[in-house]
């Protein structure tokens, strides 16, 4: 087992400063769900120090509590060495602490200056407030990479910059403390490296940084300390250098997890799809797919790899009937598909094709409704689900998404459940359960793990493989270089709408990949 | 067409605008903070009644008992519309609270709290008017000091031989009620208290995204009451000047007739900006005016009917919002109580 610095950031000696955050037996209850359990934890000055556990460990209310969303029903908190009583997000601000949440607290519509200087107006009349914020944003801008066009309407910016829009506005409010809350889910891998140079000279300028996340490959690379929480209790804390990312999966899941997919080579059979010249025209009349052709073969895992927005989504929506195409050709199984408006998801399903879509609370999922419900949408015309006079059995489905619960491993095992009371595994465990358990011959499948915890990625990446043993065909759409590498048993890359190259895992890697999704071929530059 | 008769169309857009523009701010302080609001009809009727009610009352002569009621007048002159308008302030701010503490404090939902306000003020006005003054729903004629007279601006005479520009502000923009001014001027003060005060920017912020300006540790509540109040201000500003500056001079059983809704419209049709509002409470005046002043046109082969005429302001409002908006974004927290996460 790991070793718990417990001593980690205490004052060791009388000189050294007294740690950044000094929590101590916090405990959280919501109802009859103890969120934390006699927390402590130290932060010390001037480090990053990273938080991991699985989705519901406790993590985001924990830190709730030290922004002062909601208050702790015991325990301590010292900021400083100074016992503070945290009530409102006021008086998080007075202590010098920021948050980057998760889901940016930006209004929308208002310039970066606006969002910059809301809250910390300095008079009835926003003119000089602005005047000093954007003098300060030069400033800061040059201390730490943090450029952002302040007359800039901020719903226009990209994700990556809006992020900074919210670091910008906790540093702007003088915080020596930041926390941010899964800061790099909606971050490509460029703006993911940009914000670790942010934190990285932030921590040079002496704040303190909290990052939580429940990727551990970001924990590796910047933390100094990580902490570890599983079920509400604060599991362990440990050098960074001193752990590994197995030794930190197996403390977040409470038992041995295997990081990589056990997977034997795959014996592509006959070609079950073949697309041709495939075309998408968006809403706006811009192009979002160019010319698109690929086989996908019985029995293989086809990767489809690319920074967001690169046409992926139109593929897996054009293949699943719910956008028409402006040109090309699929065949399944040597038959045609009908490729406009006329054709809809369940046409497609009855054809075969089954379809896991990316963002499941949109298109997966309908999230007020009940599990069983939603484990049985799309396929609810199904005879097994018919009863006489036009009525559905709402006992077979019932009997039906128990079933799946109890074979996919979906938990709290209750059918009657809303579907958004599940963790985001859960959730995709009822999707996939759905769509795999219809016996699809191919799948498509987009972001199979986006917002899932490691115990759930494990589960699904081997229900996935499963399906390909079993001679099914698969387009797995994701943007984690390291799923792709991971499952793919042949790997296309996307830019700009078009197909940028083609890899087999074994011959390729991040870096070969990575210049592809930036629309370089390597191979061909070099030839 | 004559040029007098433009101006005379002119002068009655005015009129006719005023109340629409006054609700339709009131809606845009609202709904800007994130509070729907459909209650600006019932809000402006019974501001109409307040104010009608109080000013007959404390204009009444002091010594008689003029009404079957138990009531007697106050006898007072001038002040008595003065004491009407705060009345119908009063009124529409009780409803206003109302609404608040139905949507804001209650998370109640804003549709139904403003559809209740619109059924409660109509049912209410009328009976109490009743009870009080047993005319059938209505308040006494409100004469002489209980009535806003009408304001000649200056120099209107001096200027009046100027061409064009002359008879514009003289025929036009001078010889209003009070009423008529404060809602021009609300139209430049509302949109530099929106966009370039503190409070403006967080009512609007609350509108778009409350968690940040929670995360900033203000409160939402507080902000979104303020809105609500400033709109019961404008509503009941509104409805006085329905009952008190207008030459009904009186309340009226429904005297609203639909105005809080296309006030709503004009809002939508101006994307909730305050400059757009002058724009589109002026076209909607003017379509009034037009249908009050041609009530019949004959074009030979058949006339249009009155009936029509006096439709007609209400079916463009439909035809303008299906057609011509375009792309209207309301603020996006709009009609959603704030609760924090989880």
């Amino acid at each position: 087992m790991v070793d718990t610095l417990t001593n980690e950031g205490r004052p060791a000696a009388a000189a050294s400063p007294p740690p950044a955050i000094e929590l101590s037996g916090i405990s959280k209850a919501f109802g009859p769900v103890q969120a934390n359990k006699d927390i402590a934890l130290n932060v010390a000055k001037g480090t990053i120090h990273g938080i991991v556990g699985e989705n519901g460990a406790g993590k985001s209310t924990l830190m709730s509590i030290l922004y002062g969303f909601y208050k702790a029903d015991k325990g301590e908190i010292k900021i400083n060495g100074v016992p503070t009583e945290i009530n409102n997000s006021d008086d998080a601000i007075a202590a010098g602490i920021g948050m980057v949440h998760q889901h940016f607290m930006l209004v929308q519509p208002f310039t970066v200056l606006e969002n910059v200087i809301l809250g910390a107006e300095d008079g009835a009349l926003l003119k000089p407030s602005l005047a000093k914020a954007r003098s300060a944003l030069v400033q800061l801008a040059k201390d730490y990479e943090l450029e952002v066009d302040p007359d800039a309407i901020v719903g226009e910016l990209a994700v990556g910059f809006q992020q900074r829009v919210e670091i910008l506005k906790a540093l702007y409010r003088s915080a020596d403390i930041l926390i941010l809350d899964e800061p790099t889910g909606v971050l490509t891998p460029a703006e993911a490296d940009h914000l670790f140079r942010i934190l990285e000279g932030l921590k040079a300028q002496g704040k303190t940084i909290i990052l939580i996340t429940h990727k551990l490959r970001e924990i590796m690379a910047i933390t100094d300390t990580v902490s570890v929480m599983r079920r509400g209790e604060m599991t362990a804390t440990v050098k960074t250098s001193e752990t590994s990312p197995s030794e930190l999966a197996e403390l977040m899941v409470g038992r041995r997890v295997l990081l990589q997919v056990d997977k034997t080579p795959a014996s592509p059979g006959e070609t079950l799809m073949e697309v041709r010249n495939l075309s998408v025209i968006g809403d706006n009349g811009v192009p979002r797919l160019k010319s698109i052709s690929f086989d996908l073969r019985a029995g293989e895992i086809l990767g489809v790899a690319g920074v967001a927005g690169n046409g992926q989504s139109a593929l897996l929506e054009v293949l699943g009937g719910i956008e028409a195409a402006s040109e090309g050709s699929v065949t399944l199984k040597g038959q045609p598909l009908d490729l406009s408006h006329a054709q809809t998801a369940g046409l497609r399903r009855e054809k075969g094709i089954g379809h896991v879509p990316e963002d499941r609370h949109r298109l997966g999922l309908i999230m007020p409704y009940q599990a069983w419900e939603n484990a049985c949408f799309g396929y609810h015309d199904a005879p097994e689900f018919q009863r006489s006079f036009g009525l559905i059995d709402n006992r077979a489905m019932l009997t039906d998404a128990r079933g799946k619960m109890d074979r996919f491993d979906i938990r709290p095992q209750d059918p009657n459940l809303k579907a958004a009371n599940f963790s985001g595994g859960n959730q995709q465990k009822i999707v996939l359960a759905r769509e795999i358990e219809r016996n699809p011959d191919v799948l498509l499948i987009g972001q199979p793990t986006r917002g899932v915890d490691i115990g759930a990625i494990e589960f699904i990446h081997q229900q996935i493989v499963a399906l390909r043993d079993q001679g099914k065909a698969i387009l797995l759409v994701s943007v984690e270089l390291e799923e792709i590498l991971a499952l793919s048993d042949r790997i296309i890359v996307m830019f700009d709408g078009k197909i940028s190259g083609e890899r087999l895992p074994e011959q390729t890697d991040e870096n070969d990949l990575g210049l592809l999704m930036a629309g370089i071929d390597p191979r061909e530059s070099a030839a | 067409m004559e040029w007098v008769d433009v101006l005379r169309l002119f002068d009655s857009t005015l009129r006719l605008a005023t109340p629409l523009l006054l609700a339709c701010l009131a809606g845009l302080f609202s709904e800007r903070a994130g509070i729907f609001d459909i209650g600006l009809e019932g809000k402006m009727l019974a501001a109409a009644f307040a104010s009608a009610a109080v000013a007959a009352w404390a204009a009444a002569p002091a010594l008689e008992n003029p009404f079957p009621g138990e009531i007697s007048g106050l006898g007072l002159g001038w002040t008595a519309a003065l004491l009407g308008v705060l009345a119908g302030l009063a009124a529409s701010m009780l409803l206003s609270l109302l609404h608040g503490l139905a949507s804001i404090t209650l998370r109640g939902n804003q549709l139904i709290s403003g559809v209740a306000i619109n059924f409660l003020a109509a049912g209410l006005t009328v009976l109490i008017a009743q009870d009080l003054f047993s005319r059938g729903g209505q308040t006494p004629q409100l004469t002489g000091g209980a009535r806003f007279t009408e304001i000649t601006l200056p120099l209107a005479e001096t200027l009046r031989g100027i061409p064009f520009i002359g008879p514009l502000y003289a025929d036009v923009l001078s010889g209003h009620v009070i009423f008529i001014y404060i809602a021009l001027l609300a139209v430049p003060v509302s949109w530099w208290i929106l966009f370039r005060t503190r409070f403006g920017l967080r009512l609007r912020a609350v509108g778009e995204n409350p968690g940040a300006v929670d995360t900033a540790g203000i409160s939402v509540t507080r902000q979104r009451y303020a809105a609500v109040l400033i709109c019961g201000v404008l509503c009941g500003l509104a409805g006085a000047y329905l009952s008190m500056g207008t030459s009904a001079a009186g309340f009226g059983r429904d005297m609203t007739a639909g105005r809080g809704f296309i006030a709503l419209a004009a809002l939508i049709f101006a994307k909730w900006r305050p400059w757009s509002a002058l724009g589109a409470c002026l076209l909607f005046g003017l379509l009034q005016a037009i249908s009050g002043y041609y009530p019949k046109i004959d074009l030979g082969i058949f006339v249009i009917p009155s009936d029509f005429m006096e439709a007609l302001p209400y079916i463009l409002t439909v035809v303008i919002l299906a057609g011509f908006v375009g792309k209207a974004t309301p603020p996006k927290a709009g009609g959603v109580p704030y609760v924090k996460e989880r």
